[in-house]
């Protein structure tokens, strides 16, 4: 009962942020707005006994994705922001797409039928403790995807310093 | 016990607000945002499964993907600060060099 209604805020205050965050006048608002939606989907993630990705989704997603995001933001900041038209001219037509999604995408759910149970019950994960759990998992099955995540932040890394070096600075 | 098609409900909703504020949005940093909006709810999406399959290889799925998130953020942001050096606009209806 506790756990529904930690779910219901949850799923409310996620709802909620993320219809400020696309429809916002200021993009300064729609960051923060996402802020307070991750802050919330950790809290589901601890619902789900996921502890170990709550953390990562509040430092990673929260700390450090959104930061970079703000930073930009700022960089770019134009003054008439707030003024100016903030939808494209056909939004009546991809609001009306995007309804027509999420009617679509609600409608298969009562068909989906959960497939065969895996190896690590609740209990397991628990005795384990779930980053020792994720990480035997992680570094046993997953090592080649593990392996080229890191070869994809290196190249974000270079390509990043790429991307925003100033030509005309180095040339000087 | 909360149902799975609860987690599975939200997760769709989140994905279509996603979607909405992708596509309706001129602005293209508001546009990544909700990319990283359809990101989250694929990601609830594969922890409640896994969580109902008692297994861990949606909580893996769902730590690449951060990763991936992470990388795409700096990467798009990057050219986002080049677009903006170049055109003094991030709005992408104002960027059409290549509309014939």
């Amino acid at each position: 009962m506790v756990n529904q209604l930690l779910f219901l805020y949850c799923a409310v205050v996620i709802i909620g942020t993320g219809l400020v965050a696309v429809r916002s006048r200021n993009p300064v608002y729609s960051v923060l707005a996402v802020m307070v939606l991750f802050f919330h989907i950790a809290g589901l993630y601890l619902l789900l006994n996921a502890e170990f990705l709550a953390a990562v989704q509040i430092i990673v997603y929260a700390g450090a994705i959104l930061v970079l995001y703000l930073f930009v933001l700022f960089l770019v900041s134009l003054r008439q922001e707030v003024k100016i038209e903030r939808f494209i001219a056909s939004h009546r037509v991809s609001a009306l797409v995007s309804v027509c999604l999420g009617v679509c995408l609600l409608a298969i759910i009562p068909t989906f039928k959960l497939g065969a149970k895996g190896q690590y019950p609740v209990e397991r994960i628990e005795q384990l403790t779930h980053t020792k759990a994720m990480g035997l998992e992680l570094y046993s099955n997953f090592i080649l995807p593990f392996e080229i995540a890191a070869l994809i932040l290196l190249i974000a890394v270079i390509g990043g310093l790429v991307l925003a070096r100033n030509e005309k600075e180095v040339k000087e | 016990m909360i149902p799975l098609s609860w987690y599975m409900a939200l997760a769709a909703v989140l994905f279509s607000i996603g979607t909405y504020g992708f596509l309706v949005r001129r602005n293209i940093i508001v546009m990544f945002l909700s990319m990283e909006l359809m990101l989250n709810a694929v990601n609830l999406n594969l922890v409640a499964m896994s969580h109902y399959l008692d297994s861990l290889v949606g909580h893996n799925f769902v730590f690449f993907i951060i990763t991936v998130a992470a990388a795409e953020a700096a990467i798009g942001l990057g050219l986002v600060i080049v677009l903006f050096r170049n055109k003094k606009s991030i709005y992408v209806d104002s960027i059409n060099e290549l509309k014939g």
